[in-house]
C-alpha cells in the first residue's frame, strides 16, 4: 500500500511526512522537539495535558500538536509567543498542585515534568492554590501511589488498558478532583493489578514507583551476622549501563558483577544458571506432556505478572502453567538448602536477594507459596533502578569499573539462559533442550537459532521440528497480546507450547527497568527494547555453551542434589502452585 | 487470597436483561440507583461483573456524572436549585440556612436519616425562583426564613407515617437490607 | 401504518377537523378546548393537580361533549404557571389554583363568562388582558421552533400530524435529493442552535461527503447550562411515547412513507454533565462512557458515535428544520440579521417580570427582549446586566442593550449566544459573585482531562473566594484577566475555551465593583458575606425590636418603641440575621 504524501511547512522549514502523521512527529524530521507530557506514542494520543500546543496558519485555536493530523498542506509554528505563553501556563497550572519536593523525589533529575518546566523556562508560579493531599498508598510490596505527583496524564491508564488490557486504572470523579486510579481508589495491592509495573515505566513523574527494598538491604549487608548474597537476572547486564550514560544495550556483566561486591554482597551470581535449571524441568515438562501426561498447551509460567493475569483473567487455563517457579525464586530455594549445606553455612544467616527487571517479582517474593520449612526463597527483590541508585549512594563509578565474573559454583551459565530476558527466548532454550533430550543428541551448532521466534511482533506463532514430532509453539508480550492466543485457545485451537511475557518485549521492557525519562531521553518509545534484546542475543551467540542441559553446573546440581528434573526434590523446591483470584469479588469488603 | 463468593441480586439482573445493549451502562446504572437510592460498592462491583466490564470503568462513570450517588440518601432528598435564576434571587442563601438548620453540609445526610441534602441545577422552574425541592415537592419563591416551616413540615409528615405504616420500610432501610 | 403521503394526508384533515377550535378559532359551537400547561415550570406549580381536577369537575358538570381538557407544551410564560388557555378565544387563565377550578367550569365552560380574576394583568399599567394575543410578552414574539407549543397535546402524534408533523418528511423522501436538501438548509442560513453557531448546511454536507456502510444522525438534547430550559420544552411530553407512536405509524422504521427510507431513534439518557453539551463529549456519554471531549479533527462528520459518521445538531437546530422545508430558505433567511438568521429560543429569567420562554427574531435588541417582552425589572430596582450564554457567556452592561443580537454582536461585546440562556440582574446582584457562581461551576462541570480547564478554572476560582473574603489585592485582578486569557487559548474544548467569559466581561464592565471588593473591602450589592455592612434606614425603623432579638451577639442596640435601633459595626458578624428578620425593610446592607 502507497502512503500518501502531505508537503508541509514546520516552523518555515519544509518537511514531507505521511498522510495521517501528527504534527509532534513530523516536527522530530525537522529537528525540534515540542514539549509534552500525556504523549506516549501510539499508546496514549490524547491532547490533554496542552503542553504541545502549536500554531497552524489558518485554524483559529491552539491546537495539541501530538494529536492533530497532517492530512494537508498546512503552515505550522511551534515557538510562537502565543504558543509559548499556553505552554507556560499549562505547565505552571500543574506544578501549582504538584508536590513539587524535588529534592527529595525519587524521579528528580529523571522527571518529564521537571524537565518540561525547566526547559520552558518557568522560574515561578504566578498563580498557587489548593493542592493534593493525599495519603501515599503502598500496602503491597510492589508498587506505590503517589496521587500527589500525579499530573492526570493517564498514560498510565492508557498503558494498563490498551497493552495489558488489564484495566486497574480509570478516571474517577472530574474537575480538580479527577484521579486516575483503581476502582474506588483502592491500593493497588486489593486490586486485579498483575504487578507488572508497565504503568510505573509510563508515569512521567514519581506518581508511580517501585516500592523500594533497598533500606533493607543495606541494612542487611551492614548486618555482621548475615551472608548476603545476590541474583541478577539476566536482563540486568543489558540495562544497567543505561542508568549511568551508557547507550541501550550496552552489556555490562563484568561491571555490574564488580559494583555488587564492592556493594558488599558477599556472592553474585547470574540468575541465568538458574533459568538453565527452569529449562531442565520445562523441557522435561513439555516432553511429559506431549506425551500424555498433563495438559497441553505448556504455558511458560516465569514471569509473575502474567501468572497473576492468568490466575485473574483466565482461571479456567490455570492448569497449563507450567508448575515451574520463576527462576530466580528456584534459585533462591537453592542458595538456602543446596548452597547452604555445601559452603556450610546457617541457611537462616543467609540474606537472599534478586535484582530483577521487574516489580512482579517483589509481588512474587511475597507469595506464601515461594518458600521451604518456613523460609523464604528470596528475602529481598530490588529491581534495575533500586541498583542503580546503590551504586551511585555508594559513589562508584560504575563506568570505570574492571570487569569481573560471577562466583562459583554457579557462575556458569548459558547462553540459552540469557535470552530468557527477551519475548521468544524462554521457548527458544526449551525447544533447544527438548529436542536434545528427545533425540538424545544436540542439534547442530546453526540449527539452534530459532530466528522464527524472536523479534518485537505481538504474537508470534511457529511450527518447530524437535525431530521425531514437530510441535506447535506460540509466543506472546504484553498480556493484550496473550489475550489473543489464550482466547484462541478457549475456541479450541491446538497448541503444543505457549511463552507469555508479561510485559512488552519481555524482561528488557519490565516494570523495574530504567526509565528513559531524564534529559537525554524526552519520550518513551518502544524502540529501546529492539537494542536491549539484541544485546541478549549477543551474548547467546558468543557464549561457550547455547544450550541449558550442557551447563555443568546445572548438571553437577542433579547429580548431587536433586536427583533428576521433576523428581521429589525439584517437585518440593522448584515447583509451585497457583490460585485462581477473582476479577472483581476480591475487591468486596 | 480466597475466591469469595458471588452475591445475587435478582433485581439488579432484572434491569441488566432489560436495558442491555452496547453502551448501556448509564441507563442500567441509573435504573439500579432508582431501586435502591443509591450505587454501593458493591452493586457497581455486580454490575461490572455482569457486564464484563471494568470495575474500574463502572466506578469512573459513576463518579463522574453528577446524578449518581455513591452513598445512601436519607427519607426525603433536599434539592437546593442553584441554577442561575434560582442563584440570582438569593438560592445560595436559603442552602446556607438549610445548612445551618440540618447541620449538614451538600451531600450529606442527617443523622435521623430524614434529609439528604443536595444542591442541584436548574430544575426549569425559574419563573418560580428560588425553588428547592424535597421528595417530589416543589417549593417555590421561598426566602430563608421559610424554611425552618417547610423542614417542620416533613419531620412531622414522617412521624405520622411511622405511625400509620409501621412496617413500611423506608429507602434508607431498603438500601441496608439489600446490602445484606 | 402510514405507507403514503395521502395517508398522511387523511390523518391530518381528521385531526384537523377535531381541532378546529384550536386551529380554525371557530367560535360558534359553544365548545371549549382548555389546555392545561405541562412545562416543566407549570408542573412544579402543581399544574397536573389544576388538569387532573378541571377533568373531575367537567365530568361531574356533565360537560365532557362541551369542554375537552388537554395538556400541551410550555407557554413560556412561566411566571405566571399554572397556565391554562381556553380555545378557541385563547383566553389566557394564569397562577390558576385548584379553587379556581369550580369558577372556570361554571362560569367560563357552563356559563360563558370569562372568569376576571385570574386574567392576566399587565405589571407596566395594571390593565386586564384577556387573551392570549394581546398580551405583550407574545407581541415581539416568533414562534418557530416553539410553534407547536401551546397549541397541541405532544402526546398525540395526530395532533402533530394536523399541524403538517412530518410533512416535510414527506416532501423531503418524495421530492428532493439529499443533496437538495442541503442546499435547502444551506441557503436558509440556520447555524447551529447549541451554542457555537456552526452552519448547519456545511455540517450536512461535511456529514453527507463521508463514505460510510453505516452513518448516525445524533440529537443533543443534553442541555447542561444551569439557567436554560429550552431544548427540553421543544421536545414537550414523553418522548418515549412519541417515538412509540411514530413507530406504531411506520414514520420511524424501515421504508418509512413507503420509500426505501430507513430510520429509527434511539434514546440514551445522560446522568448530569454539563461539558455533554460538547459533540465529541455527548458521543461519548451516549455510548456509556464518561463524557470527556476529545481534540478535533477528526471531527463526528468522519468519526463519531460508534466511531462512524456522525451528524450532531442539537434539539433547538432540528426543530427549525422542518419549518425551512415546508416554507423555504428564503422565507426563513428573511428572518434575523445578516450573518444569523432566523429566531433564537430564549430562557429568560432573574430580576425580571416576565420569566419565561421566549423566541424572537435574530436581530431583536436586548432591550426589547427585557422591557417588552421580559416586561422590566421587578420592584422598580434598577438594570444592572443581562447575562447571556450561560457559563460560557458574559455579562453584559446597560451601554449594550441596544445590541442586536446575533451570534457576532453578543462575540463582539464578550458574551455569546450559547444555547440561550438569559439572566437578568439588578442593583442587588454583585457582579463579582456572579462571576464566582459560574466559575464555581465551570470547575465543577469540569471533566477534568486537560490542565488549563481542570486546574485553572480552580485557580480562577480561588482568586475570586479571595475577593469575595475581602483578601483581594489589585494584582489578582490582573492575574485573573491573564489566567483566563490563557485558560481560553489552551483548553481542548468548549467549555474551557469559554469558562473565564463571566468573569473576563465582568471585569471588563463592572471593574468597579471588584476594586471595591479589593481596595475598599466593600461589597456594594451586599451580597459577598464578609464584605457587606448592615446599617437601619432610620426613616423606615418602627422600633419593633425583632432585629435586636434576632442579633445573637448584641450588635443591634434600641428601644421598643423609639425608633430608630442601631447596628454596631464593631460588634456586627454581618450574619444577616436582623436584615431578615426586620418586617419594614428598615435594614439595608451593602
Amino acid at each position: 500500500m502507497s502512503e500518501e504524501i502531505v508537503q508541509l511547512t514546520i516552523d518555515d522549514v519544509e518537511v514531507e511526512v505521511e498522510k495521517g502523521t501528527s504534527i509532534l512527529e513530523a516536527a522530530l524530521k525537522v529537528g525540534i522537539e515540542i514539549p509534552s507530557l500525556c504523549y506516549l506514542k501510539e499508546i496514549n494520543e490524547i491532547g490533554a495535558c496542552r503542553v504541545c500546543l502549536v500554531e497552524v496558519e489558518g485554524v483559529k485555536a491552539l491546537q495539541a500538536s501530538c494529536v492533530y493530523p497532517i492530512t494537508q498542506p498546512i503552515k505550522v509554528y511551534t515557538s510562537t509567543e502565543r504558543v509559548r505563553k499556553a505552554r507556560k501556563r499549562a505547565v505552571e497550572l500543574l506544578l501549582s498542585e504538584h508536590d513539587r519536593e524535588c529534592t527529595v523525589c525519587i524521579r528528580n533529575l529523571n522527571c518529564e515534568l521537571q524537565n518540561v518546566a525547566d526547559n520552558l523556562g518557568i522560574r515561578n508560579l504566578r498563580v498557587t492554590g489548593e493542592s493534593k493531599n493525599y495519603p501515599i498508598q503502598m500496602d503491597n510490596p510492589f508498587i506505590m501511589r503517589d496521587y500527589n505527583k500525579c499530573i492526570s496524564c493517564r498514560r498510565c491508564e492508557a498503558i494498563c488498558s490498551k497493552i495489558q488490557e488489564v484495566h486497574v486504572y480509570s478516571a474517577q470523579r472530574r474537575g480538580l478532583n479527577t484521579v486516575i486510579a483503581p476502582a474506588f481508589m483502592r491500593d493497588l495491592g486489593s486490586t486485579n493489578c498483575i504487578t507488572c509495573g508497565q504503568c510505573v515505566i509510563a508515569c512521567p513523574t514519581a506518581s508511580l514507583v517501585e516500592k523500594e527494598a533497598i533500606e533493607d538491604v543495606w541494612a542487611a549487608l551492614e548486618d555482621k551476622d548475615k551472608y548476603v548474597v545476590v541474583q541478577t537476572a539476566p536482563s540486568i547486564q543489558v540495562t544497567l549501563g543505561e542508568i549511568f550514560g551508557m547507550e541501550t544495550g550496552t552489556i555490562v556483566t563484568g561491571k555490574m558483577v564488580a559494583a555488587l561486591r564492592r556493594l558488599g554482597f558477599k556472592k553474585v551470581f547470574p540468575t541465568d544458571l538458574s533459568a538453565d535449571l527452569t529449562i531442565m524441568e520445562e523441557a522435561h515438562e513439555l516432553i511429559e506432556r506431549l506425551q500424555g501426561h498433563g495438559k497441553l498447551p505448556l504455558m511458560s509460567s516465569c514471569c509473575p505478572a502474567w501468572v497473576k493475569f492468568a490466575e485473574h483473567f483466565y482461571p479456567q487455563l490455570l492448569e497449563h502453567l507450567s508448575s515451574c517457579k520463576s527462576p530466580h525464586e528456584m534459585f533462591g530455594a537453592l542458595i538456602k538448602t543446596y548452597y547452604a549445606k555445601k559452603e556450610g553455612l546457617d541457611p537462616k544467616k543467609i540474606v537472599s536477594v534478586a535484582v530483577m527487571p521487574c516489580t512482579a517479582k517483589k509481588y512474587e517474593a511475597s507469595r506464601p507459596e515461594m518458600g521451604w520449612d518456613g523460609y523464604k526463597d528470596i528475602d529481598y527483590v530490588i529491581t534495575t533502578r533500586e541498583l542503580g541508585r546503590m551504586i551511585r549512594q555508594a559513589g562508584i563509578h560504575f563506568r570505570n569499573l574492571a570487569d569481573e565474573p560471577f562466583d562459583m559454583p554457579f557462575g556458569v551459565s548459558s547462553g540459552a539462559g540469557a535470552i530468557f530476558g527477551a519475548t521468544g527466548g524462554v521457548i527458544e532454550a526449551a525447544v533447544r533442550s527438548a529436542y536434545a533430550i528427545l533425540n538424545n543428541r544436540n542439534k547442530e551448532m546453526g540449527l539452534i537459532d530459532f530466528e522464527e521466534l524472536r523479534g518485537q511482533s505481538g504474537v508470534k506463532e511457529a511450527m518447530v521440528d524437535l525431530g521425531k514430532k514437530k510441535i506447535k509453539v506460540a509466543i506472546a508480550h504484553g498480556t493484550g497480546n496473550a489475550r489473543i492466543i489464550l482466547d484462541r485457545i478457549l475456541n479450541g485451537e491446538h497448541y503444543d507450547y505457549i511463552e507469555i511475557m508479561g510485559c512488552p518485549g519481555g524482561c528488557v521492557g519490565g516494570g523495574g527497568q530504567p526509565i528513559l525519562g531524564g534529559r537525554d531521553h524526552k519520550r518513551i518509545s518502544l524502540d529501546y527494547r529492539h537494542n536491549r534484546a539484541d544485546a541478549l542475543y549477543k551474548i547467546d551467540m558468543h557464549s561457550q555453551l547455547r544450550q541449558s542441559h550442557d551447563n555443568p553446573d546445572v548438571r553437577k546440581l542433579y547429580e548431587e542434589f536433586l536427583g533428576e528434573p521433576l523428581g521429589e526434590m525439584s517437585k518440593k523446591l522448584l515447583h509451585t502452585t497457583y490460585t485462581p483470584r477473582g476479577l472483581y469479588f476480591n475487591l468486596l469488603k | 487470597m480466597q475466591l469469595k463468593e458471588k452475591p445475587v441480586y435478582k433485581e439488579i439482573d432484572a434491569v441488566i436483561e432489560k436495558y442491555n445493549k452496547p453502551g448501556g451502562l448509564i441507563r442500567i446504572l441509573q435504573k439500579v440507583q432508582d431501586m435502591y437510592g443509591y450505587l454501593s460498592e458493591d452493586v457497581q462491583i455486580y454490575i461490572a461483573d455482569r457486564l464484563k466490564l471494568p470495575i474500574s470503568e463502572v466506578n469512573g462513570v459513576v463518579t463522574f456524572y453528577s446524578l449518581f450517588s455513591t452513598k445512601p440518601k436519607g427519607k426525603y432528598t433536599i434539592g437546593v436549585c442553584l441554577g442561575t435564576a434560582c442563584y440570582v434571587k438569593g438560592a445560595n442563601d436559603i442552602l446556607k440556612k438549610i445548612k445551618d438548620e440540618l447541620k449538614i453540609n451538600e451531600d450529606e445526610t442527617t443523622e435521623d436519616g430524614l434529609f439528604t441534602l443536595r444542591a442541584t441545577r436548574c430544575i426549569g422552574a425559574c419563573g418560580l425562583a428560588p425553588v428547592i425541592t424535597v421528595g417530589d415537592d416543589v417549593h417555590g419563591r421561598i426566602n430563608p426564613g421559610e424554611v425552618p416551616k417547610i423542614l417542620s413540615k416533613y419531620r412531622e409528615k414522617d412521624v405520622d407515617t411511622n405511625i400509620k405504616n409501621k412496617d413500611k420500610v423506608s429507602c434508607f432501610r431498603v438500601a441496608e437490607y439489600i446490602k445484606e | 401504518m402510514i405507507t403514503n403521503i395521502e395517508a398522511l394526508n387523511d390523518i391530518r384533515q381528521k385531526a384537523k377537523r377535531q381541532m378546529s377550535l384550536r386551529l380554525d378559532h371557530k367560535q360558534d359551537l359553544q365548545k371549549y378546548d382548555v389546555l392545561v400547561c405541562a412545562g416543566t415550570g407549570c408542573i412544579s406549580s402543581e399544574s397536573e393537580k389544576v388538569r387532573e381536577k378541571l377533568a373531575k369537575v367537567i365530568k361531574e358538570k356533565n360537560l365532557e361533549d362541551r369542554a375537552r381538557v388537554l395538556r400541551t407544551g410550555c407557554f413560556g410564560f412561566c411566571k405566571l404557571g399554572p397556565i391554562v388557555v381556553v380555545y378557541p378565544d385563547k383566553t389566557f387563565y394564569c397562577q390558576v389554583s385548584e379553587k379556581d377550578v369550580d369558577k372556570i367550569v361554571e362560569q367560563h365552560l357552563d356559563g360563558g363568562q370569562v372568569v376576571q380574576e385570574i386574567l392576566y394583568k399587565s405589571p407596566v399599567d395594571d390593565k386586564i388582558q384577556e387573551t392570549m394575543d394581546n398580551i405583550t410578552f407574545f407581541e415581539h414574539q416568533r414562534r418557530i421552533a416553539l410553534k407547536n407549543c401551546g397549541i397541541i397535546d405532544p402526546e398525540k402524534i395526530e395532533e402533530y400530524i394536523a399541524v403538517d408533523g412530518y410533512f416535510a418528511l414527506a416532501k423531503v423522501l418524495n421530492e428532493y435529493k439529499p443533496e437538495e436538501v442541503i442546499e435547502i438548509i444551506s441557503a436558509s442560513g440556520l447555524r447551529g442552535r447549541g451554542g457555537a453557531g456552526f452552519p448547519t448546511g456545511t455540517k450536512w454536507k461535511f456529514t453527507y461527503s463521508v463514505n460510510s456502510d453505516q452513518k448516525y444522525v445524533v440529537c443533543n438534547a443534553d442541555e447542561g447550562d444551569p439557567g436554560a430550559f429550552m431544548d427540553r420544552s421543544i421536545l414537550e411530553g414523553d418522548l418515549e411515547v412519541a417515538i412509540e407512536q411514530a413507530r406504531k405509524y411506520g414514520l420511524l422504521g424501515k421504508n418509512i412513507l413507503g420509500t426505501n427510507f430507513n430510520f429509527d431513534v434511539e434514546l440514551r439518557l445522560g446522568a448530569g454533565a454539563f461539558v455533554c453539551g460538547e459533540e465529541t463529549a455527548l458521543l461519548r456519554s451516549a455510548v456509556g462512557k464518561r463524557g470527556e471531549p476529545r481534540p478535533r479533527p477528526p471531527f463526528p462528520a468522519v468519526s463519531g458515535l460508534w466511531d462512524k459518521p456522525t451528524l450532531v445538531n442539537n434539539v433547538e437546530t432540528f426543530a427549525n428544520v422542518p419549518k425551512i422545508i415546508l416554507n423555504s430558505p428564503e422565507w426563513y433567511a428573511a428572518l434575523g440579521t445578516e450573518k444569523s438568521k432566523g429566531t433564537k429560543v430564549f430562557a429568560l429569567a432573574g430580576q425580571i417580570n416576565n420569566t419565561g420562554l421566549i423566541e424572537v427574531p435574530m436581530g431583536t435588541t436586548l432591550r426589547t427582549i427585557i422591557y417588552d417582552v421580559g416586561g422590566g425589572i421587578p420592584g422598580g430596582k434598577k438594570f444592572k446586566a443581562v447575562q447571556t450564554g450561560g457559563p460560557s457567556g458574559g455579562c453584559i452592561p446597560e451601554q449594550h442593550l441596544d445590541t442586536p443580537i446575533d451570534y457576532e454582536s453578543l462575540n463582539s461585546i464578550g458574551s455569546m449566544m450559547g444555547s440561550g440562556g438569559m439572566i437578568v440582574m439588578d442593583e442587588s446582584n454583585c457582579m463579582v459573585d456572579i462571576a464566582k457562581f459560574y466559575v464555581e461551576f465551570s470547575q465543577d462541570e469540569s471533566c477534568g482531562k486537560c490542565t488549563p480547564c481542570r486546574i485553572g478554572t480552580r485557580r480562577m476560582l480561588e482568586l475570586l473566594r479571595k475577593i469575595t473574603n475581602g483578601e483581594g489585592a489589585l494584582e489578582d485582578l490582573d492575574e485573573l484577566v491573564e489566567l483566563g486569557q490563557d485558560i481560553k487559548e489552551g483548553s481542548l474544548c468548549g467549555l474551557g475555551q469559554t469558562a473565564p467569559n463571566p468573569v473576563l466581561s465582568t471585569l471588563q464592565y463592572f471593574k468597579d465593583e471588584y476594586i471595591a471588593h479589593v481596595k475598599d473591602k466593600r461589597c456594594p450589592a451586599g451580597v459577598c458575606e464578609k464584605l457587606r455592612r448592615h446599617r437601619v434606614i432610620p426613616e423606615k425603623c418602627i422600633a419593633c425590636g425583632l432585629c435586636a432579638k434576632a442579633c445573637g451577639v448584641e450588635a443591634v442596640q434600641g428601644e421598643i418603641k423609639k425608633p430608630p435601633y442601631k447596628i454596631l459595626d464593631e460588634k456586627c458578624i454581618n450574619c444577616g440575621a436582623c436584615f431578615e428578620k426586620c418586617p419594614v425593610g428598615a435594614i439595608e446592607r451593602g
